[in-house]
């Protein structure tokens, strides 16, 4: 059986990196006795796959991971006891039920919601939401991606998916996953480069708040990933 | 959200935030206004390391079961945040609350070897404390030392309020009843520390006067007043299976060194090799019920989520119940997916057969801790292990799949001569020759035997506390000696060799026997930016030296000089039960190349009888 896990990361644990979430959650997992399936081999290892990591430093309210059970108790049952031992920061959010034959999470994520705060100490000379409604209206949004090898142009624009621009905070959906993947800093990066300052480091707290799949192939309808799966009554 | 002691941009430039920010799983959480005693411990070293500490976690569980303590945490900060904190004057904070440590009762910080010294003076320094006993104010907290280098406190008592000798469990219950009896009445600091002393185990160094002899030794260590005890005893647990021991162990996000559940199955050991002081000081030997670890065990996995368990203890081999202990952890949790993560025991067929079930043959290997290359300097050192142990152990693995051996040896041993040292690749010679005894079709592939050497540095509880140390020099003729004796071997590429650096064991060794003086060294080390000494890329022997030439020391007082037999050392006020005259003996039959008997064998009265229980008492039933 396959298991749509979610959960937050919130206050000090974001700065507990991605591979030291996935080592927490085999714990986790253990210690909730949840019957995980475990691959074959000299050492085995649980069947576990996580969705998008999440970089050092930002929070979220969406993250998922998928796992394989042999047996399973309800979603509600489920829920509370990985709660009982996880820790506050952490917490489990839903635990559903996948069909059999579900994409992975890692492959299904096509987009997520981010929150951009602006820090105290950090706000910018200029005004957020005005400047910010001014870059979307630009045609197209030009930058140059340096990778290790190569520099390319990529038009940020179509990677924006839907935004909204308030005093204090930005709210952006961006084009997520393994093929195409916009990263929020970038876009605050070209913001304000677009209104001729320099981004300082750290001046926004950014919190994932959820990740997307496609509803199907054929309609280009996007859903939460925790929306694939089925409460278990 | 929880406090933070750190503003994110600090935690985002520093590697691996998660060392500060505590909140790890079953993390203590206290309400303050129930607290009335604030203690922080702290093991000196970078997180990942002090983590992996079993005696901090036990003493965690047990203060945080006390009714108005609250025990919390703090590492070294790594240099990187070192560097931060000191530019933005922040003061160290404890991982559970995030609070400042200057506004705790008490620090309480581990000594587990020499080389954190210059850690312990950053942990005070960092913490905005006065580095010196002597300038605390009665606001500041009470330094408190505890752990193995406490049996020889003198190097750092000037930075030390008082130290506990023996295990932590006996003694802080009453240290913590004084403390609130003194502050009830009002008492000064300085008061407080007089009645601390008479709390047996209690060391409390500014009670006491050292004077010195012409020539630099002791000439008499008093006790200021006269209710000041002349020697300290230490303080030991003999019912290991009726006290704490935390069933639901911290377990950190990021991957500690020992990232595993930790199964402490004695304490002590029987063996009495005459260089080691973990033989002599954790004397006598008392061995956990084989039931009350059964059950820790199951509890421990169940409470961390960990997937590995390792036997901890000096000798696990000598464990009377290891074979149904480990028979029970193989079946109770292999199948639940928990690896077993074996302690170096003695190679026989039980071990090996354990071996093969919990470990990939093919990836581990054979230890042995021979010590000395020859048979005259292991009857010099009392190792009972013999050539013939070593190469029927190697026989019988041989032809059940292994061909990785490592060996494990000291340079520098007393009497040691050209012929031990070359003795050391011939015994290697030997077992790559009873490999390939085995025939060829049965081989797996070539034999790999790794041979690493460290510097004997003779410390103080030993029967070698009276032994010269070799100079630097000497040790890397000596080790040269054996590298290029091994180049003479007919399989030498089978061989590899590894050899410790020779500076820092000399630095230790200076800081092992040390005396009240030494502290001015450590002092100016720390000062001239000495940290992380235990780190080989952060060891400045060049600042050393030159911290202890400003110190006016000579170094080869405490190395390299031969001590008189009746001379007094700087630790000989404490009392671990062994005596001084036992100690004596034991150095006498080394130099006679006399072997002495295990504790299962043959009683030969060290002291620590005194004791009441362990092996002592079991065997006269």
């Amino acid at each position: 059986m396959k298991i749509r896990i979610k959960f937050a990361k919130r206050g000090s644990l974001k700065f507990i990196g991605h591979l030291d979430v996935m080592r927490y959650f085999q714990k986790v997992i253990k210690r909730a006795k949840i019957d995980i399936a475990y691959s074959e081999g000299f050492s085995p290892h649980q069947k576990m796959s996580f969705a998008a990591p999440l970089g050092v430093g930002l929070n979220s309210e969406g993250e998922y991971v998928d796992i394989e059970v042999n047996s399973t108790t309800s979603s509600k049952e489920a829920v509370e006891r990985l709660n009982q031992v996880s820790v506050e920061d952490i917490p489990i959010l839903s635990y559903r039920l996948l069909p059999d034959n579900a994409t992975k999470a890692m492959t299904l994520v096509c987009a997520a919601d981010y929150r951009l705060d602006i820090r105290a100490g950090y706000e910018p000379i200029f005004d957020l939401k005005t400047a910010f409604t001014r870059f979307m209206e630009q045609e197209s949004i030009v930058i140059v991606k340096e990778t290790k090898k190569s520099q390319r142009e990529v038009d940020l624009k179509p990677l924006i998916l839907k935004y909204e621009a308030f005093d204090s905070y930005v709210c952006l959906q961006l084009v997520t996953g393994s093929v195409e993947n916009l990263k929020p800093e970038l876009v605050m990066d070209a913001l304000y480069n677009f209104m001729n300052t320099e981004l300082a480091p750290f001046t926004f707290q950014i919190t994932r708040l959820e990740v997307y799949g496609k509803k199907s192939e054929e309609e280009d309808i996007l859903i939460p990933l925790e929306s694939f799966g089925e409460e278990i009554e | 959200m929880r406090k933070q002691a750190l503003p994110d941009e600090i935690l985002l430039s520093v590697d691996k935030p998660a060392r500060y920010i505590g909140q790890e799983v079953n993390m203590t959480v206290k309400n303050l206004d129930e607290i009335d005693i604030r203690f922080c411990m702290c093991f000196p070293d970078v997180y990942e390391i002090g983590m992996s500490h079993l005696g901090i976690q036990i003493l965690y569980d047990m203060f945080n079961q006390m009714q108005g303590v609250y025990c919390e945490r703090v590492y070294s900060p790594w240099v990187d945040l070192d560097k931060i904190m000191r530019e933005k004057n922040i003061p160290l904070f404890a991982l559970e609350t995030q609070d400042p440590i200057k506004d705790f009762n008490f620090l309480g910080i581990t000594l587990q070897y020499e080389m954190c010294y210059t850690n312990v003076l950053q942990i005070i320094d960092l913490s905005q404390i006065p580095i010196l006993s002597a300038d605390r104010g009665e606001d500041d907290p009470f330094v408190v030392g505890g752990g193995p280098c406490s049996y020889n406190p003198e190097p750092i008592a000037d930075f030390f309020d008082f130290f506990t000798l023996g295990e932590g469990e006996e003694i802080y219950s009453e240290v913590f009843e004084v403390y609130r009896k003194c502050r009830d009445e009002g008492l000064s600091r300085r008061e407080i520390l007089r009645k601390l002393s008479s709390i047996s185990g209690v060391y409390v160094p500014s009670l006491y006067d050292v004077s010195y002899n012409n020539d630099g030794t002791i000439d008499a260590f008093i006790p200021k007043y006269e209710d000041v005890p002349q020697t300290i005893k230490k303080r030991i647990i003999m019912d290991l299976s009726n006290t704490y021991y935390p069933q639901k162990p911290l377990v950190p996000y990021i991957k500690a060194t020992q990232d595993r559940v930790v199964l402490e199955i004695q304490r002590g050991c029987i063996r009495g090799c005459r260089f080691c002081q973990a033989g002599m000081i954790y004397r006598p030997v008392r061995e956990r019920d084989v039931n009350y670890l059964k059950d820790m065990a199951v509890k421990m996995i169940e409470n961390t989520g960990h997937e590995e368990i390792s036997l901890s203890s000096l000798s696990s081999s000598d464990y009377s119940k290891l074979q149904e202990l480990l028979t029970f952890l193989i079946d109770e949790l292999k199948e639940k997916g928990v690896n077993i993560s074996l302690p170096s025991l003695r190679v026989d067929s039980f071990s090996l057969d354990v071996m093969n079930k919990v470990q990939d043959i093919k990836k581990s290997s054979l230890t042995f801790a021979p010590e000395a290359g020859s048979q005259r300097l292991r009857n010099v050192i009392n190792k009972g292990l013999t050539e013939e142990d070593i190469i029927n152990g190697c026989s019988l693995a041989f032809k059940g799949g292994w061909n990785k051996v490592k060996l494990y040896f000291m340079l520098g041993l007393p009497t040691e001569t050209e012929e031990d040292m070359k003795g050391i690749p011939e015994l290697a010679e030997k077992i790559a020759e009873e490999y390939y005894r085995i025939p060829k079709e049965e081989r797996i592939g070539k034999v790999a035997i790794t041979v690493s050497t460290s510097f004997f540095i003779p410390k103080p509880f030993t029967p070698f506390q009276w032994s010269p140390m070799c100079t630097a020099e000497e040790f890397l003729n000596r080790a040269y000696i054996v590298n290029s004796h091994m180049k003479e071997m007919l399989n030498k590429k089978s061989m590899k060799y590894n050899w410790h650096e020779a500076d820092v064991s000399l630095i230790e060794g200076f800081l092992a026997r040390g005396d009240r003086k030494v502290s001015k060294a450590i002092l100016n080390a720390y000062k001239s930016g000495c940290i992380y000494d235990a780190w080989g890329e952060f060891f400045d022997n060049q600042k050393w030296i030159q911290a202890i030439s400003d110190a006016e020391i000579d170094v080869d007082f405490y190395t390299t000089r031969v001590r008189d037999l009746d001379e007094i050392f700087p630790w000989d006020f404490i009392d671990i039960g062994v005596t001084k005259n036992f100690l004596k003996r034991e150095w006498e039959n080394a130099k006679n190349e006399k072997v002495t008997p295990n504790c299962k064998v043959q009683c030969l009265g060290c002291g620590a009888a005194t004791f009441e229980g362990g092996i002592c008492f079991e065997n006269k039933n």
